[in-house]
């Protein structure tokens, strides 16, 4: 089954799990940024849970499809249509031959996941079909979708009933106001106690430049820095350190300025330093994230970020136990 | 009887009213625009993307500031359609 791709949308891409072990040579991840909706898309479908899917960045692709299929759309509030007709999110949609797939605006979150039966099939590249843009890799040519793309599908698993929902309490929230976790360090001790203290209580709102890279945040106060001579190594500004990883979700501070969380096609490391990390439980969140959303960082122990990550991988369970079958 | 159509934001990000800090606004108060017209951008994930007219007429009022940001639905600019 092929999909002809109309119009593309604002910066819709073939994503899946991510590519994992590749971080150590400047290669990120990649992947769905929100797993959690990726995953309920493709398990509404009966699909492999991390068969590819297409993540559509506040504006939808405009879509027609060659043969009988179904598809599911999760993730942000972009209110699908067949043929102009609306349709429901998080549930399975029987599509027609020749029937054109429109979404609405984004009225909440930031990127809804469009699971197709079968998944997207582009060349696995380095154990994933994922879209790393800026490296040109992976995904359909290595690029978000252009129009007159064509895209062909997997072997479509045995069609699932109409109707059948994600339930509400398993959705991962859209809200304008996010708290979110994180443990601080390696180079927190570089800010002052009050100045640390004040990053952690004011709220910042997310930039408009944020993108699959990195999440930049403005609106709180700058920090101060302690003083110091810098190290052999580090460059002049006070944010500088010695080059050293960065993990996806650390928190760098260019300058004192504004935060800038990487995500899934970060670049590996650099000499700015980092306050803290976001916990690998709330990196989702940020898939649904529109810029001016207002966020809080709350500091948390390593235990009750494992916690996070324990009840994280529940939810998840919950939502398989949910929809296979 | 003239009819005022809002125009609304379809996208989150940041609003400019010109192309370049050196180029004129593409619409003030009191312009004429044309479907397909250019009325402003919004800049989201580092791309500059065109607001366009959906309707023919005539600029009342300009909303939103230069460099405000802007939600998805907020009302950019009214025209008057002519």
């Amino acid at each position: 089954m092929a999909i002809e791709v109309k119009k593309p949308g604002l910066a819709t891409s073939v994503q899946d799990q991510g590519r994992q072990g590749n971080y150590h040579l400047g290669i990120p991840p990649s992947g769905a940024m929100d797993q959690m909706s990726f995953r309920a898309a493709n398990l509404l479908l009966g699909n492999e849970e991390t068969a590819a899917a297409l993540e559509c960045a506040l504006l939808g692709p405009e879509l027609t499809f060659s043969e009988d299929t179904q598809v599911a759309v999760t993730g942000a509030r972009m209110q699908p249509s067949l043929d102009g007709e609306q349709k429901p999110l998080d549930t399975v949609l029987d599509v027609r031959a020749g029937e054109t797939l429109a979404f609405g605006f984004a009225s909440a979150g930031a990127r809804g996941y469009l699971a197709v039966s079968g998944g997207i099939d582009v060349p696995v590249v380095l154990g994933s079909r994922s879209t790393y843009a800026l490296g040109a890799l992976g995904g359909l040519h290595g690029r978000t979708l252009q129009p007159g793309d064509l895209l062909e599908t997997g072997k479509p698993p045995p069609a699932r009933p109409v109707g059948k929902t994600i339930p509400s309490s398993m959705q991962v929230p859209v809200s304008r106001e996010r708290e979110i976790r994180v443990v601080l360090g390696l180079y927190d001790a570089r800010v002052e106690v009050q100045s640390l203290k004040r990053f952690l209580s004011e709220p910042w709102q997310v930039a408009s430049e944020s993108d699959r890279i990195g999440y930049r945040f403005k609106g709180g106060t700058p920090l101060n820095f302690v003083p110091r001579e810098p190290p052999f190594g580090a460059g002049d500004d006070p944010s500088n350190i010695v080059d050293a990883c960065y993990p996806i979700g650390s928190i760098q501070v260019p300058s004192g300025q504004q935060p800038i969380v990487l995500h899934r096609d970060a670049v590996s490391g650099g000499g700015y330093m980092m306050i803290g990390t976001v916990i690998s439980a709330d990196m989702d969140v940020f898939g649904q994230m529109p810029p001016n959303t207002s966020v809080r960082f709350v500091d948390v122990s390593l235990e009750q970020a494992l916690q996070a990550r324990a009840e994280r991988r529940q939810r998840l369970d919950g939502i398989r136990a949910a929809l296979r079958g | 009887m003239s009819q005022t159509v809002e125009m609304t934001a379809e996208l989150p990000g940041t609003f400019y009213t010109r192309e370049s800090p050196g180029s004129e606004p593409y619409v003030s108060v009191g312009a004429t625009v044309s479907v397909g017209d250019t009325v402003g951008l919004i800049e989201v994930m580092k791309m500059f993307n065109p607001v366009v007219s959906t309707v023919a007429g005539t600029v009342v009022e300009v909303c939103v500031e230069a460099e405000d940001s802007v939600d998805v639905g907020d009302v950019l600019l009214r025209v008057e359609v002519s």
